[in-house]
């Protein structure tokens, strides 16, 4: 039997059986459901993948294989502080890589990855349309343009 | 049907519109190389994601080549197989492939026998350019009960996961991440144990390469061989006999039941039985409860559940222990042959020749990785004795039998040892589609009736359509038969259970295609439905020659009711060659 535990709050469960209802449980809507738990629980830890795949009458490895394949589905929980950085063609070129070792390095985490004390969370993005500030980092609401490694230290000081 | 015309290689072809380039060519004897594509006919069976490249043609007037697996033929198409472009890209194609695969082929288990390896022979591969700087990944192996897991020797052909979701509907398996890390992994990339696999080693059938095979319990077997304070017993399952000969290369088909039980003594087993002996014995517990709940259900006893499902075979009981664990109650109770064989040997023959059971120790050799599985199972056991210790499968014997210097060939053919190898035709059958069911006819009949069966071969019971279904006349009693290979059919007919919509009173279900001749641990058929074919037609012909073909007339399964077990249905019959099964669907826990 399955090593993971499928824990949660009732209100929780019936928040995902809602969302698959609402898209008439078909496996199709899938990327969809997968969305809208996402924006509600900002991650899809195993636990909601298994409600969705009792939901959608799915296997749920088929729902880690999209999960997995899609950038922009997270199993991990999002910091209080979101890192992003973009790494589309304009600020690629520009160093956006550098900067994104820096942040790892000053974090001691890899992408997709939480701080341990849940401070920042580390991802990376496609073109974001601010292609003129590249290098383009986010965090949270707030954008920083043209960035480089040395900027790194004082961005995350301001959260401190 | 409309057919089309072109050109293959300076050779004209008609085929039906829909046609694949790949088939085209096959008519006119032209054999592309592939590797992904897998085309099981008979059994409706397909894999073609058109992945791997490596069946490329040039096709004139287009600038890509097409992978010919997956395009259709058109209307005066000019196909080149073997131009230079071809032959480089192929190569490429090929390079590619094996600059991060593992370079262990001579101590890899499925050397000699892999796709991946023939490949690269036939392509001509003789070096990798660039192999030293690629990156190997490094994915960890998994060990569950009868299956190992080495990614690294993953290629991707995504033909496990055909098997797996679309054939058996089990959904153990998917396609997880992109790029480098991609492979194919149960949720969460859990360990198979803890997934919904079944064990019915379907996947391992199918994959090319070393990426998925059975766990090898051929060393352990050698132990106990060796030890003179054992007693060891080996028993064989029906559709061994009818595939072990290809691992000598011997056509499929071809019945090698005495050079087997020859080969078996040669290695020093110390008594020869058969599982079709255990066979009998399930004929005669589940006719017996199927007669049971048949009459108290025509009585209008509402208790008796009625459609009957068979229960020989360990990987359709884990499938409904997994998906449909709310009819647990609707399979039979008789334990599969394998397990009431290790019960009764254990018990009865033990107690005949005077040992303890801990001194003896059951081999089985099964066409099957499930049953490696379900010898495991704790309630198969005695204060922790196994009633079977280690089950190998057809292909781990082949290997055994080469190990020891055993030309097979030229050994001259030997009988069974009795009592335990004593068998009817009814019992050889159930290595095929629709056999358990034919086999449980022959019995129910004469018992049901009081009358002799005229007519022994119900052959409106057998093919290879996936779900078939027949009306048997129980002298003026229409007795609704179902049958179902592979787990997907199986399922179709167990919505119609739970649904109440089943017509039926009895079902058998065999989780793999074909049945147990084309289980998880048969020679591999290399993506060719006519070996499975071949191999139901052989134990079709080995019921034949038996003179005795029905289960209750095998005068040692008569003198084991006698002598032992009372009758059939007894209490220790019961005990002994009856069990139940568990709710294995995952459940979730609310937190408050
Ligand atoms: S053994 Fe059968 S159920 Fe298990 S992963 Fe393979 S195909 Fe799926
Ligand atoms: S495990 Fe085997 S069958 Fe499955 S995708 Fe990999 S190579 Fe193909
Ligand atoms: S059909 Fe036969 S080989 Fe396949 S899982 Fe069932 S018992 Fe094993
Ligand atoms: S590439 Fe970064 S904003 Fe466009
Ligand atoms: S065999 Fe055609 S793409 Fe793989």
């Amino acid at each position: 039997m399955s090593s993971i535990k499928i824990e949660l709050r009732k209100d929780d469960v019936d928040f995902i059986k809602g969302v698959c209802a609402s898209f008439n449980n078909d496996p199709q809507e899938l990327i969809n459901v997968l969305h809208s738990c996402q924006e509600h629980f900002g991650y899809l830890p195993a636990e909601i993948q298994e409600v969705v795949s009792e939901g959608l009458n799915m296997p749920v490895a088929k729902i880690y294989g999209v999960v997995t394949f899609y950038s922009f589905f997270t199993m991990t929980p999002k910091g209080k502080n979101p890192i992003s950085i973009c790494l589309g063609t304009a600020c690629y070129v520009r160093g956006a890589e550098k900067v994104l070792d820096e942040f790892k390095k000053e974090l001691g985490i890899e992408v997709g990855q939480s701080t341990n004390d849940n401070k920042f969370s580390l991802s990376s993005l496609r073109c974001v349309g601010a292609c003129g500030l590249a290098p383009v980092v986010l965090v949270g609401d707030k954008t920083y343009g043209r960035v480089a490694p040395d900027d790194v230290k004082n961005i995350l000081k301001e959260y401190e | 049907m409309e057919t089309i015309k072109l050109t293959i290689d300076n050779k004209e072809v008609d085929v039906p519109r829909g046609t694949t380039i790949y088939k085209a060519a096959k008519e006119l004897g032209i054999d592309i190389p592939t590797l992904c594509y897998m085309d099981l006919h008979d059994l409706n069976i397909e894999n073609k994601p058109g992945g791997c490249r490596i069946c490329v043609v040039e096709v004139e007037g287009r600038r890509n080549l097409a992978p010919t697996c997956s395009t259709k033929c058109e209307s005066g198409m000019v196909v080149k197989t073997h131009s230079t472009r071809v032959l480089n890209a192929r190569r490429t194609v090929m390079e590619f492939i094996l600059s991060d695969h593992p370079k262990d082929c001579l101590v890899c288990s499925k050397s000699g026998n892999c796709e991946l390896q023939t490949m690269a022979h036939r392509l001509g591969i003789r070096e990798i350019p660039g192999a030293e700087f690629a990156e190997t990944s490094k994915y960890r192996k998994d060990t569950s009960p009868s299956i190992i897991r080495d990614l690294d020797k993953c290629i991707m052909c995504r033909r496990c996961e055909t098997m797996c979701n679309d054939v058996q509907t089990v959904g153990a398996l998917s396609a997880v991440n992109r790029g480098f890390m991609a492979t194919v992994a149960p949720a969460f990339e859990q360990n198979l144990e803890h997934s919904t696999c079944t064990y019915c080693g379907q996947c391992v059938a199918v994959c090319p390469t070393g990426a998925l095979t059975e766990v090898n319990h051929v060393p352990q077997v050698l132990r106990a061989l060796v030890d003179p304070t054992k007693t060891v017993v080996v028993q064989t399952a029906p559709a061994v006999r009818a595939a072990l000969g290809e691992e000598f290369g011997m056509a499929p088909g071809t019945l090698v039941t005495g050079k087997m039980t020859a080969a078996l003594r040669a290695l020093g087993f110390d008594y020869v039985f058969d599982t079709d002996f255990a066979a009998d014995l399930t004929i005669m517990e589940e006719g017996t409860e199927l007669l049971d709940r048949l009459s108290r259900h025509l009585k209008g006893d509402t208790t008796a559940r009625i459609p009957i499902l068979t229960s020989c075979c360990p990987g359709w009981v884990n499938f409904f222990e997994h998906y449909f664990p709310d009819l647990k109650d609707v399979p039979s109770t008789a334990k599969s042959p394998q397990q009431m064989f290790g019960a009764i040997a254990k018990s009865y023959f033990a107690e005949k020749i005077g040992i303890n059971r801990k001194d003896m120790v059951v081999v089985s050799i099964m066409p099957c990785l499930a049953k490696k599985y379900e010898c495991q199972r704790d309630e198969f056991s005695v204060d922790g004795n196994p009633d079977v210790d280690f089950s190998i499968s057809t292909r781990e014997l082949a290997t055994f039998i080469k190990q020891a210097n055993i030309d097979i060939k030229t050994l001259q053919d030997e009988e069974f040892d009795t009592p335990l190898g004593e068998s009817t035709g009814a019992s050889v059958i159930f290595g095929n589609t629709g056999g358990v069911i034919e086999a449980a006819c022959r019995t129910a009949y004469e018992l049901y009736t009081g009358k002799k069966l005229e007519r022994i071969e119900f052959t409106e019971l057998r093919g290879m359509e996936g779900v078939r279904s027949a009306t048997i006349d129980f002298n003026g009693l229409p007795v609704n038969i179902g049958i179902a290979h592979g787990l997907g059919n199986a399922r179709k007919l167990l919505d119609d259970v739970r649904s109440g919509k089943s017509v039926y009173h009895a079902i058998e279900v065999m989780a793999c295609p074909g049945g147990c001749i084309g289980g998880g641990g048969q020679p591999l058929h290399h993506g060719n439905s006519e070996v499975i074919k071949a191999r139901a037609a052989a134990l079709y012909t080995e019921d034949r020659k038996k003179p005795l073909r029905k289960s209750h007339e095998n005068p040692f399964i008569v003198k084991l009711y006698d002598e032992f077990l009372g009758k059939a249905g007894s209490e220790k019959a019961h005990h002994l060659l009856h069990t139940h099964y568990f709710d294995k669907k995952k459940k979730i826990i609310i937190k408050h």
